[in-house]
């Protein structure tokens, strides 16, 4: 089983990447469980047709010790297990330790246990690392390897920088990897080399170039991934190939985190200023 | 029979002459053993006494962060807030929201006594101890509904008058927002019900906590009630938390003299009195380190002026009555004063006398407190005996060196990091009590006002002044001087009488108290005396420690 973790700014796209990539791997036949790590529970939503409408945190506060992997674990598209950590409304308590908390739970009830197959777990990891909690997919093994979503805006790059600096940590004591960057295209000019660059600086590379395409939206509109909602179209292959190139990718570094004035350099030779 | 073994009758008399030993040299190897860094900071906390010049004593460092691992004797920002100024108040609900640690371990069992029966509604909740019990679904979801609840809980069963909340570590990281959660359901209810962001990291010590309790005494509490209470010379007492019932005698004494009591911050006290000490005349400032700010705070608001007092040893009671008399300059209260001194006096200097030759020159050493570590020194002054170290676990420069040095103090950040209240007239209430030259001049009668040198100029010259003591320092200290006695509180009660020396609690008072002014004193001699000369310490060698040899044949042989 592998344990993978997506990481990236927020709004870049981590949810979206991430559930087409899945379909992909599970057309292909891999028993996959995706975790979303995020309050506000919408990893999952385009695999299961709909928002999850049980979380784990909200099924631990409704029925206290008593529950079942099957309370918080719906099957959705080609038999993805689809789980969400859930959390508090914004501006109260601390998502960080509902992280905690419902991953730790997932693990007591078995749900990665042998016994269910799994070829690949997913942690769909809200933002950027902003505390504990949401390094915890990083943490004590949890996930193997990390990849993270990034296009060639400023503070999407700053951001993958930030989330290099986190497995840089977490390398050291465990045994966690960058395994790519995934650029989900905003179409910035020179978007391709820039990233590509960023990740070779990095010490990695970058896996996929995602084109931008409205075939996305159009199928989120609809609660469903690009693969289910139009399989035959070129957006489709994009997210198939990704998931072909991650089933045989086996770049695993350790990153070396930029510095800021390096990362602006970047920019002004690939990027606006260039 | 032969005995077994040799009986040991080894009580060391050795009594050390504390002159005889170098303190500069104890010091050093004390410092040897630490990290050059944490020698370098620990040295300025760690002062031998001395007279710089006619105002000036050795400077110490304190109030800073304490190093990490020295083993402390503080305690946190809560347990200065909730504790010490606002856990000896009977009908205040106090309600800690947190886990369910905070709010247990900080249940009363320092012995803060109250008496219910002198309030007509007669409330009394320190029996109780009032927590949230935060469990890990408020953590992860905010606690303010669980907040809300328990303040409705406690409304409907108690009806009480007030309902403070206490926010701990975890509330101040998830970001509860107690303050709206009181302000709402102080509207609802109908009582008055406010928060203190006492989160137990902050500050370096309890002494932030006092901090905070001041400024919410200040803001929600004083001044509610404008009644004008019967009766002459109107004070209240600050910083008396009735531990062991010390302010019972204080409260008898004031009566005996004449003194009218509005309230005392915090012992035997009640809501009903805070909200009307705005109308004293004088403020008394016991334990100046807990509570110098409302003092302050009064003044400039009201124009209540404060004076420093100390009820902790006879001459010092003697002295303190004498200074509110002086005070006043009322010759009715001067007469009064001097004729209670002359009733109360002699009981005490019979048992001093009796006491004396059995303690004479027998070192005591205390770390205790921001105020107790010097107040206690007149009493063991009073039996001849000598307080050879000293120091507090959270007071700030002005308490050891005097208030001459706060303008000198450098506020850092850890300080900045508590509210400092901003004050002013009150337009209404303001009423300067006495001449405003003498207010300006912080002088009357030739009583300096506003006023307190500290503990450094009442203690002898080469002693040691150390602040924030660590464990290290305090075995080091007892090794070399082997004190008669060992003052502090239940976190080194047992580590000293390890080392075979009777250890005196100055927070609470183990079984003993109270002792506050003469009965007091004639109380505290006693205890002192029993324990410094009980035989207890000299068997705590086992037997086969003093004479291992045990000689004995096999029966066949």
């Amino acid at each position: 089983m592998r344990k993978i973790a997506m990481y990236g700014k927020g709004g870049i796209g981590k949810s979206t990447t991430c559930q087409n990539l899945v379909a992909g791997l599970a057309e292909k036949g891999e028993k996959i469980m995706v975790v979303g790590c995020d309050p506000k529970a919408d990893s999952t939503r385009l695999l299961l047709g709909g928002l999850s409408q049980c979380t784990v945190l909200d099924t631990l506060r409704t029925e206290g010790e008593d529950i079942e992997l099957e309370d918080i674990c719906k099957v959705g598209f080609k038999g993805i297990l689809c789980t969400e950590s859930g959390g508090p409304e914004p501006g109260v308590g601390c998502a960080g330790r509902g992280i905690i908390t419902a991953i730790n739970l997932l693990e007591q009830l078995d749900a990665y246990s042998e016994d269910k197959n799994l070829d690949f777990v997913f942690y769909d990891v809200l933002g950027d690392v902003v505390c504990g909690g949401f390094a915890m997919p990083m943490r004590e093994g949890k996930a193997q390897e990390i990849y993270i979503v990034v296009s060639g805006e400023m503070m999407a790059m700053y951001a993958a920088n930030n989330i290099c600096k986190g497995i840089l940590k977490f390398a050291e004591a465990g045994g966690i990897r960058l395994a790519g960057l995934i650029c989900n295209s905003r179409n910035v000019e020179n978007e391709r080399e820039m990233i590509e660059a960023l990740a070779e600086k990095l010490g990695t590379h970058m896996i996929h170039f995602i084109p931008r395409d409205k075939m996305v939206q159009q199928a989120e509109i609809n609660r469903k991934t690009v693969i289910e909602f139009n399989p035959g179209h070129p957006q489709a292959d994009e997210y198939r190939t990704l998931a072909k190139k991650m089933e045989e990718n086996d770049k695993f570094a350790i990153p070396k985190p930029l510095e800021m004035d390096e990362l602006e350099k970047l920019l002004i030779d690939y990027g606006i200023a260039a | 029979m032969e005995p077994m073994h040799k009986e040991t009758t080894d009580v060391e008399e050795t009594q050390i002459n504390w002159k005889d030993i170098d303190p500069k040299k104890v010091k050093q190897e004390i410092m040897e053993i630490y990290p050059p860094k944490v020698a370098r900071k620990r040295s300025k906390h760690f002062v031998i006494n001395k007279k710089v010049d006619d105002e000036n004593y050795a400077e110490i460092e304190a109030n800073v962060r304490t190093v990490p691992g020295i083993i402390s004797q503080r305690g946190c920002c809560y347990a200065g807030c909730k504790g010490v100024v606002m856990g000896p108040t009977r009908d205040i609900i106090n309600l800690t929201h947190g886990p369910i640690g905070c709010g247990f371990y900080s249940w009363l069992t320092r012995r803060n006594q109250t008496d219910p029966s002198t309030t007509p509604d007669g409330h009394n909740f320190m029996t109780y101890c009032f927590s949230t019990d935060m469990q890990e679904s408020e953590i992860v979801f905010g606690g303010e509904k669980k907040l809300k609840d328990a303040i409705q809980e406690a409304y409907d069963i108690f009806k009480p008058k007030m309902i403070s909340v206490f926010a701990t570590c975890p509330v101040g990281l998830i970001g509860d927002d107690i303050h709206s959660v009181t302000r709402e359901m102080e509207e609802k209810l109908g009582i008055t019900i406010f928060g203190f962001s006492c989160e137990g990291y902050k500050g370096v010590s309890q002494s932030a906590g006092h901090h905070v309790a001041n400024n919410g005494l200040f803001t929600h509490v004083i001044g509610q009630d404008d009644t004008v209470q019967e009766g002459d010379y109107k004070v209240n007492l600050l910083g008396e938390y009735n531990i062991g019932g010390d302010a019972f005698l204080v409260e008898k004494l004031f009566e005996k003299c004449g003194i009218t009591l509005i309230s005392t911050f915090s012992g035997n006290s009640s809501v009903d009195h805070f909200r009307n000490s705005h109308t004293a005349e004088l403020n008394l400032v016991m334990c100046h380190r807990s509570i110098n700010y409302v003092a302050d705070m009064m003044e400039k608001k009201y124009g209540i002026p404060w004076i420093k007092v100390n009820f902790l040893g006879a001459q010092a009671t003697s002295n303190s009555l004498r200074k509110i008399a002086e005070y006043y300059g009322d010759q009715k209260l001067i007469d009064r004063v001097e004729e209670v001194i002359a009733e109360e006096m002699p009981a005490v200097e019979k048992a001093q006398a009796d006491v004396r030759p059995r303690l004479e020159g027998k070192l005591a050493m205390m770390f205790v407190g921001g105020s107790r570590a010097h107040h206690y020194q007149e009493l063991f002054t009073e039996m001849g005996m000598i307080s050879l170290g000293a120091g507090y676990e959270f007071a700030h420069r002005d308490d050891y060196e005097g208030r001459h040095v706060l303008p000198k103090i450098k506020i850092d950040a850890d300080s900045r990091n508590i509210e400092e209240l901003k004050v002013q007239k009150d337009p209404e209430k303001y009423n300067p009590r006495i001449d405003v030259k003498e207010l300006e001049t912080q002088e009357r009668h030739g009583i300096k006002l506003k006023d307190y040198e500290g503990m450094m100029p009442d203690m002898e010259e080469s002693t040691y002044v150390i602040d924030d003591i660590s464990q290290y320092e305090t075995d080091k200290l007892i090794e070399t001087y082997k004190p008669a006695i060992f003052c502090a509180g239940i976190k080194e009660k047992y580590m000293v009488q390890k080392h075979g020396i009777p250890m005196k609690q100055l927070h609470s008072y183990d079984t003993g108290g109270p002792y506050a002014v003469y009965q007091g004193a004639v109380n505290f001699y006693y205890e002192i005396d029993r324990m410094v000369n009980s035989k207890v310490w000299d068997h705590i060698k086992s037997p086969w420690e003093k004479s291992p040899e045990l000689a004995a044949m096999y029966a066949y042989e």
